[in-house]
Formats: C-alpha cells, sequence, structure tokens
C-alpha cells in the first residue's frame, strides 16, 4: 500500500508498505529516518517516540497506516519543532511551514558533517549533552521527544512530575540521575529565556 | 562533585583546555541527540537483504531432521543455510573454549539455540520463511543444576570435552574449578567465638542493553566480507568469525557500528557470523536486527549462584576465617564462564582482612541459557554473599555493621587470599565513613498540604499506600572489583596517533579499536591527546581492524589500557615532534638542547614556560605517526589446586547506603535513595566518572528487587524474554543517587587512575538487600527480592 503523512513538516509518501509494518519502520527503513530507535518494538521502552498530531506515541506500536494524513515529529525535526514553538506557532505538533523570507535568507546549518556539530540544537536537546545525559544514547531520541513535550505541557516540572512523564522511557547506563539535571535544567533555561 | 585525596602530578600539556581532569563532553553528543549517529541497527545498503534465525523451541533435543524446502520456496527468499552448509572446517566459535555451534550440529543444548538462517528482501519474509524450516526434534532430558549435572548418570551436555580445563574438573558438566586455599581454616575456627552460616541464591540477571543486536555484512569484491557491527571487542569477533568463513583475517574488514550499551552482552558472537554467511552466500548485503524477544536469547547472562558461606569471628568483631563454596551456572556453553569462576573465587572473601580462607568456585555446563560476561563478572554475586554475611555477623555479635566491616577492612600491603598484596590504596574503610556520613534523605518525604504524593511510595501511581504499612530501612555495603583482565592474559592495548597541520592548526588524530559502547572513551581518548600532546583539535578515528587490537571494553580496563596506549603512543608522537624542532630550529634558541620541553596550547615551551616555537612551524607539512601496543604489568595464573598466584592487576572500591521504604502488607519497595562512595585513583572526566557510577549502581539496584530472567526448572525453558516480564528500573523505580568521589592514586596506573565501571555495581545489590532487611526483619537469602518474600506467600 501507498502511505501519506508529513514528517517533521515536510509531505512525505512510502510506497510498496506491506501493512504489517509499523510508523516506526516506515520511519527508518523506508523514510531514511533512523532517530527514533528500536530497542523493543512492544511498547515497553519508549525509544521509538514520536509525536503524532502532537501526542507522544511508541512509533512501534502504530501501524503505518494509522498514520496516513497526519502529522508526525521525530527527533530528527525536534529543533525545528522547538524554535517554531518559541515563534508562537504549530500549537497541535505540526508546523507553520517556512515564510517567503525565511526561504529567501536560508543558508546551510553550517553542522560539520561529521560531528553534528554547529547546527542548532533544541533546549532540550542541548541540556541533555550539557547535562551528561548522553551515555550510549539509544534512549535518547525517545527521551528527548517525551521530555519536550513534557516541557510544553509543563514548563516548570516538579522532579516527580518528571520522573512520572518519562516513566515510558527505558535508559540503561545512566541510572537517570543525568536525565533529570537534563530536564531541569532544560526548564530552567527556558523559563530564564536562554 | 566532591572530591578528595592526593592529586596525580601532572606535568605534561596541564595548560591545554580539554584535557584530563575536565568535564569535557562527549564528542559524539550531538549526533547523539539529532538521531543522526549511526547504531549498528540504523545500517542500510542498496539492495541489502534482512537475515533471521531460527532458534530451537526446546533446551535439549537431538535434531532428527530439518525440512528447509518449504522455506526456500518462498518468494523473497534468497538462502537458507543449515549447519549443514557451513562452508569451513571449522564450525565452532567461543571467547576461550570453541564450543558454541556456528548453527546447531545434531543437537541442540539451549532454548533459543541457533539452527538455520534465512536471508530474505524484507525482514517479514525472512521471519515467516524461518517459520517454514520443519525441525524435528528428540527431546533428552535436562540438565538445571548442580544435582543434576553432577549425578553419576548425568547425561553430558559435552560428549567429548578436549578442552584446557577438561582434564582438572571433577565432572564433565563441570567448565572450570578454581579452589583458594590460605592458611588454616579448621585451626581458625577453633579460634571463632562466633560463626554464622548463610546458603544464597542470585538469579539470572540480563544486560538489557537498549540497542539490539544488529549489523549489516557486505560482500566485497576479493571474496571478502566487511562488517558493520556492534561489539566490546573487534579483533576478539575477527578471530572467531574468519575460521568460519574459511576466511583470512585479512579478508574479514570490521567496522564498529554506533553501539547501544553492552554491560557485558556483548563480549560473545550473536549474529556476526550468521550476517557474514548469509551475505557470502547471497553476493547481496545482508543486515540482521534482533528483536526484544530474540535479544533474550541472544547473548550471554549474568552466572545465577548458589554460595555457601561460614564466617568467624572473635568477640571483638575480627574475622577468623571465611568458607565459601559458589557454584555458578554457566548454561550450555563456556563463554567467559572460567574467569567469572577465577574472580568469583579470588575475590570471594570481599575487601577484607582474613589470613585463613577455603574458597571453591565451579561453574556448570547445564542446558540453562548460556551464562559469561557483564558488569560485574562474578565479582557481584560473591559480594551479595559476602556482605549478606557480614551484616549476620555483625547482629550476632550485636556491632554496628558498619564498624565491623572497617574493623575487618582491607587496606594497602593486605593479603588477598591468592596471597597477592594489595600494592595501591584500598580506602574501603574511608569509603564505608564517606558515605555513612553523607546526609540522610528525610522521613515522610511523601507528605505534603495536599496529603500524600503516591509517587513518592511503594507502589507508586497504583496508588496502594497513603504511608499505611510503610517502614524504612538502612543498609550498608562494599565490594572489591578486580580491573583489567587477570590470571596470566596478555592484556594489551594498541593506538595509532597522527600529528599533522590541518587548515593552519596542530591535530593530532587517535586511531584505536576500542569498542565505544556509551562508556565515554572516546571523550577520555581525545582530553589525554590533548593532554600530552598540547593540541586543541583531536579526531578521533572511527574504531575497525586496520589497527591493533585495543582488547575488550570489559573489566573497566578500557580508559587504564587503551587510554594508556594511547599516553604512550603520545609520549612517542611527542618526542619525535620534538626532534623535529631540534632538527628545524634548534640553532635557534639554547633551550632545544638543553630544557626539559613541553608541548602545550599549540606550542613547544619548556618547563619554564618560555615559548620556543608553534607546532605549526615545528610540523609543516610534516605528518608524525606511531603505532604501540601497550600492556600493564604482568599476571598470572591461580595454581589449580590452591589458588594462589599474583592474578590480578587492579582493584576498585566502591560502597553504597540504601535506604528504602516497604510497604510491608504488600511486598512493595521503594528505593528512596542509594547513595555511593568510589575511589577512582583519578577522575579523568569527572561528569563521566559520576554516570558510570550511577549506571552501575543502578543495574545493582535492578537485580536487587526486579530482575531476574525466569527458566521453567522442568523444561529448562525461558519464561520471561520481554520488557513486558523482564523488568528493569524506569526512572520511576531509580532514586536520587548522590555520589561522592575518592581519588587516591594507583602509581601503577596511568594518571594514577583506576577502572571504574564496575565496582559500583557490586555493592548496591547487598546494600538495597541490608536495607530491606533491616526494614522487615526477614533473612532474605536470594536476589532479586520479590513481594512475595517480604509478605510470606512465597
Amino acid at each position: 500500500m501507498r502511505v501519506h503523512f508529513t514528517v517533521n513538516g515536510r509531505p512525505q509518501q512510502a510506497d510498496d508498505v506491506w501493512e504489517g509494518e509499523s510508523l516506526l519502520y516506515v520511519l527508518r527503513e523506508r523514510l531514511g529516518l533512523p532517530g527514533s530507535k528500536n530497542a523493543c518494538e512492544q511498547g515497553e521502552c519508549g525509544s521509538c517516540t514520536v509525536r503524532l498530531d502532537g501526542v507522544p506515541v511508541c512509533s512501534c506500536l502504530v501501524a503505518a497506516g494509522q498514520a496516513e494524513g497526519r502529522e508526525v515529529v521525530t527527533v530528527e525535526g525536534l529543533a525545528d519543532h522547538a524554535r517554531q514553538r518559541a515563534r508562537g506557532c504549530g500549537e497541535s505538533g505540526g508546523s507553520c511551514g517556512t515564510s517567503l523570507d525565511e526561504a529567501k535568507a536560508w543558508k546551510p546549518d553550517g553542522a560539520d558533517s561529521q560531528t553534528g556539530e554547529g547546527g542548532e540544537l533544541s533546549p532540550v536537546q542541548q541540556a541533555f549533552i550539557d547535562a551528561g545525559a548522553v551515555q550510549c544514547g539509544f534512549c535518547t531520541p525517545g527521551l528527548l521527544v517525551a521530555a519536550d513535550e513534557t516541557l510544553e505541557r509543563n514548563p516548570n516540572p516538579s522532579d516527580a512530575d518528571i520522573r512520572e512523564a518519562l516513566s515510558g522511557n527505558l535508559c540503561r547506563c545512566t541510572g537517570y540521575e543525568k536525565i533529570m539535571d537534563a530536564v531541569r535544567l532544560a526548564a530552567a533555561r527556558q523559563s530564564e529565556g536562554v | 562533585m566532591p572530591t578528595n585525596g592526593v592529586p596525580t602530578k601532572i606535568t605534561q600539556g596541564s595548560g591545554t583546555k580539554g584535557g584530563i581532569g575536565e568535564s569535557t563532553l562527549r564528542p559524539d553528543g550531538t549526533l547523539k541527540v539529532t538521531g543522526e549517529f549511526a547504531y549498528s541497527s540504523d545500517m542500510w545498503h542498496e539492495d541489502m537483504l534482512w537475515g533471521q534465525i531460527l532458534r530451537s523451541t526446546v533446551a535439549h533435543a537431538e535434531i532428527v531432521s530439518i525440512d528447509t524446502a518449504e522455506a526456500l520456496a518462498t518468494p523473497g527468499v534468497y538462502a537458507v543455510m543449515t549447519y549443514d552448509d557451513l562452508p569451513a572446517e571449522v564450525k565452532h566459535y567461543g571467547l576461550e573454549i570453541r564450543d558454541t555451534p556456528v548453527l546447531a550440529h545434531g543437537k541442540v543444548r539451549h532454548h533459543g539455540e541457533p539452527v538455520a538462517i534465512v536471508a530474505a528482501d524484507h525482514p517479514e519474509t525472512a521471519r515467516r520463511a524461518a517459520a517454514k524450516i520443519r525441525v524435528e526434534y528428540r527431546e533428552l532430558p535436562v540438565i538445571t543444576d548442580e544435582a543434576s549435572a553432577t549425578a553419576p548418570d548425568a547425561v553430558l551436555v559435552h560428549e567429548h570435552r578436549d578442552d584446557h580445563h577438561a582434564g582438572h574438573v571433577p565432572h564433565p558438566n563441570i567448565v572450570h574449578r578454581q579452589p583458594i586455599v590460605r592458611g588454616d581454616v579448621a585451626a581458625a575456627r577453633g579460634r571463632a567465638d562466633v560463626i554464622v552460616e548463610g546458603e544464597y541464591t542470585f538469579g539470572m540477571q540480563d544486560q538489557a542493553f537498549l540497542g539490539p543486536e544488529s549489523g549489516l555484512a557486505v560482500p566485497e569484491e576479493d571474496g571478502g566480507v566487511h562488517l558493520y557491527i556492534a561489539t566490546q571487542w573487534l579483533h576478539s569477533d575477527l578471530r572467531q568469525i574468519a575460521p568460519v568463513l574459511g576466511l583470512p583475517e585479512d579478508k574479514v574488514r570490521m567496522t564498529l557500528a554506533g553501539v547501544g550499551g553492552a554491560f557485558g552482552g556483548r563480549e560473545d558472537l550473536s549474529m556476526q557470523i550468521h550476517a557474514c554467511l548469509l551475505a557470502l552466500r547471497t553476493g547481496k548485503p545482508v543486515k540482521i536486527v534482533y528483536n526484544r524477544f530474540e535479544s533474550f536469547f541472544g547473548h550471554v547472562h549474568r552466572h545465577p549462584a548458589k554460595l555457601y558461606y561460614e564466617h568467624g569471628a572473635t568477640a571483638d568483631g575480627k574475622l577468623t576465617h571465611v568458607k565459601a563454596r559458589i557454584v555458578l551456572d554457566g548454561g550450555a556453553y563456556a563463554s567467559a564462564s572460567p574467569a567469572v569462576v577465577g574472580n568469583a573465587s579470588s575475590l570471594g572473601v570481599g575487601p577484607y582482612a582474613v589470613d585463613d580462607v577455603d574458597i571453591e568456585a565451579i561453574a556448570l555446563y547445564t542446558n540453562n541459557p548460556p551464562c559469561g560476561a557483564m558488569r560485574g563478572f562474578g565479582a557481584v554475586q560473591a559480594c551479595f554473599a559476602y556482605e549478606a554475611q557480614m551484616d549476620k555477623l555483625a547482629a550476632r555479635l550485636g556491632m554496628d555493621p558498619v564498624e565491623l566491616r572497617q574493623r575487618n577492612a582491607m587496606e594497602q600491603g593486605t593479603l588477598l587470599p591468592t596471597g597477592q598484596p594489595v600494592d595501591s590504596p584500598a580506602p574501603v574503610a574511608e569509603l564505608l565513613r564517606r558515605v555513612k556520613a553523607m546526609p540522610m534523605p528525610p522521613e515522610r518525604q511523601w507528605e505534603s498540604s495536599e496529603g500524600a504524593d503516591v509517587r513518592q511510595l511503594p507502589g507508586g501511581l497504583s496508588n496502594t499506600t497513603h504511608g499505611e504499612g510503610v517502614v524504612r530501612g538502612v543498609g550498608y555495603a562494599v565490594g572489591i572489583k578486580n580491573v583489567g583482565f587477570s590470571e596470566g592474559f596478555d592484556d594489551y592495548s594498541t593506538a595509532r596517533v597522527r600529528m599533522e597541520v590541518v587548515g593552519g592548526e596542530p591535530v593530532a588524530t587517535v586511531h584505536t579499536a576500542m569498542a565505544e559502547v556509551g562508556q565515554g572513551g572516546v571523550t577520555v581518548h581525545a582530553q589525554i591527546a590533548r593532554t600530552e600532546l598540547g593540541v586543541t583539535q583531536v579526531t578521533i578515528h572511527p574504531a575497525d581492524t586496520r589497527v591493533g587490537s585495543a582488547g575488550s571494553t570489559s573489566a573497566s580496563r578500557q580508559t587504564y589500557v587503551t587510554g594508556g596506549a594511547i599516553k604512550h603512543a603520545c609520549e612517542l608522537v611527542r618526542e619525535k615532534v620534538l626532534e623535529l624542532g631540534r632538527r628545524k630550529l634548534g640553532s635557534y634558541h639554547p633551550a632545544w638542547a638543553h630544557a626539559e620541553l613541553l608541548l602545550e596550547g599549540g606550542k613547544v615551551v619548556t618547563d619554564g614556560g618560555e615559548v620556543l616555537a608553534d607546532l605549526v612551524d615545528v610540523l609543516g607539512d610534516e605528518a608524525v605517526e606511531v603505532e604501540e601496543e601497550w600492556r600493564h604489568r604482568p599476571t598470572e595464573p591461580f595454581d589449580l589446586r590452591t589458588g594462589q598466584g599474583n592474578g590480578h592487576v587492579q582493584y576498585s572500591f566502591a560502597a553504597h547506603r540504601a535506604v528504602v521504604e516497604v510497604d510491608t502488607e504488600l511486598g512493595l519497595v521503594k528505593v528512596i535513595e542509594l547513595a555511593c562512595a568510589q575511589d577512582v585513583g583519578k577522575a579523568l572526566n569527572p561528569l563521566s566518572v559520576v554516570g558510570q557510577i550511577q549506571g552501575g549502581t543502578t543495574q545493582g539496584l535492578g537485580v536487587a528487587v526486579m530482575e531476574e530472567i525466569l527458566v521453567d526448572p522442568t523444561t529448562a525453558k525461558v519464561r520471561n524474554p520481554s520488557f513486558t516480564d523482564y523488568l528493569i528500573p524506569t526512572i520511576l523505580d531509580t532514586p536520587t543517587i548522590p555520589v561522592d568521589v575518592l581519588e587516591l592514586a594507583d602509581d601503577h596506573a596511568p594518571y594514577g587512575l583506576r577502572g571504574i565501571g564496575e565496582a559500583p555495581t557490586l555493592s548496591s545489590t547487598p546494600a538495597v538487600l541490608a536495607a530491606i532487611r533491616a526494614a522487615t526483619g526477614l533473612e532474605l537469602n536470594r536476589t532479586p527480592v520479590r513481594p512475595e518474600h517480604l509478605t510470606g506467600t512465597a
């Protein structure tokens, strides 16, 4: 079957999709977006978390066909998503597009192709790096999408709020302490407008 | 982070930014937060096929027949292979003993053993085709424990053993046996005022790394293959893979793909050979990715163990003797069992000074899942038992459990039961003092003006209590872990370091085969190069087999050994650079000939701080490159009868204090805080050090209260191979983990550092158990503790 949906603000189409394929599989194997991870493929670990029409979901549990016509945000689009939110558009998690002026002013983001450095990160992405919340990094994309959504809903979460919000995301490396630090740091920077 | 202790002397390059001792950030951090970091399961190749493994549905059986016809006829299937299709004489592999068939031959020895492999153009096609392979089994009796393994008429798991342990084991179903005998336990027992005995059970733990076993094998034009793989040791894989493919090692190229955690579970091969076989058979790239269900069958686990201990002490709390018997279940194949036996026995009394010791450790061959390396490696199981014994002894003596430990704590110079002196700082008593001195979390933290916050209570959001029946307990534990490969293993690493001018700046390139599995080796490698070479820009070359072996990313050894190799190679590069400088510029300044010269901030400077030259001018368009192997001090094997010998390189010590709250009515445990004090020798990257300690602590917490692979004792089949049924700690299960880092230099090690990754996994578990015992008054001789053990309904 053929599936159309919007990923990170861009319309996408996948052909020859077998009906049993998950949204995760189509993102990873057909659309070249392997950022969403495949740690359990049974909805227990949260490593595949994406926003579907704004709602965080385990993309391994969403059949690709269920995404038809909907808007998906993955870790690859998180920085753009955060930027647009900061500008006050795309409340539902979708995009408000690129204005003509912006398009004219477009430049490559200057990211180093080897290290990825130089590109602009979302506050929560930067906080994960700065706080040491990344070790092997396999849980990181899902945690980032979940943490970003948490802070969107609740800009000043208590520790208990953070733990509750991220309880669907397993991490095996960090013991979660640095992840707590990262979310607190992102919240603090956000409230200071940094 | 609070740090203390003797600062390590660093002269070279201490003025260069981003050197050792700083919390520099991960070089792969940006790629990992943007989703661009390429893990082994993200590999993709035009025209690639997907591989699938068919695994045994029974634990122990003869294979009567395998019919692959229907699978082969499935549209989209390119190849189906069984044992009969293996191309070379060599059809087995293994870390130490080559006892593991690439594909089952005539017999399967455990549930989930690979029997056949399939390549198809879609993963679902491959899965369905594998399901069409018909295997007829004739089931055999299962060996599941010591009694069934060593019974006089026991079926042999491996019939014709000819490995180097076969000659000294008391039964062919015992992989390896190591006694450690020192002093005279019978005489010492006579001096004991108090003797305590205990029998302990340690459950089977899974590494549960999040990145599934996966990789991509690409056939190459010269008949070889290039494997992109997540592993802990590229060269060990290579040594096992190439003979099975019938290829010389130089035709099997290996590049490390992104590794999503390891914790010991990637020390053995998983899908490496299968992917290569299918790629060479089909002539197409083949990708294999396990799902979580398969991952539980696809790697070895931590050995479950039965431990029998006797401790004696005088009335003033001095240990008289320790007697122990440790039975580790190695499962169907040897994997790392012999070395796990060596650790469990040699470290079997823990970080205590005891003169009279009689320990025996064995690993069994059974039809249970194969067990091997996992963080802590034999020392974990022993620590759980000897720390329970120390608490039992303290209770019997009416002593404070921390004081009893301190009274018997080993120090620098103490002899291990192997007769080996501990020849670097051993701050066991000090770590206990520090962890005890940390402020206690306040009582009844769940109380708020709006009533109880159930999220902070046992049972959490299940809303099972608002504080009724909840009792607090506090427990302590301390442990000792060896660092590096022991028992005479030639434990070396190789580093290639290159220095040249790129874009007008001096740049160092560090090339090793070290497997970065998340621990942050790549971060500290760059820091070492900056410190030694005085440059800011360091490129970490991708790890592959085009450089010599780095040894395994395990045994807490990489910062020590590959870090040591990089330091050594940098020193040689530095000498060459200075030689170049003397040749080119020596006539301009007498200091070139006479002064102690350093590389710092991109310049050659005298030890007095005078700048002699820019590295850019010294190097010009020349590149300076060195590749060298580096070794730590040699070790020796343990005597097979007495266990005596200088078997270890270095030790790592950590202590924990656990604070738990237990809903005694429902048997639910909430760990409130798990504080840790650890000596790290020298924190090369303090942020990463704390991250390792917190992560290791949490894995210890997991096996204390939830993690266990359940194997049916009558069928030897795995009952919970999923994250639905095998639970690892979530962020709600994990408490705050305050960390106190001590830095007492080990003069034998680079920068005085200690390997740190494993020690926190040891003492975490017994500390939590001790706290639960303190809260409930129950004996609790097994881990993990489940609700039924606390409510008496087990």
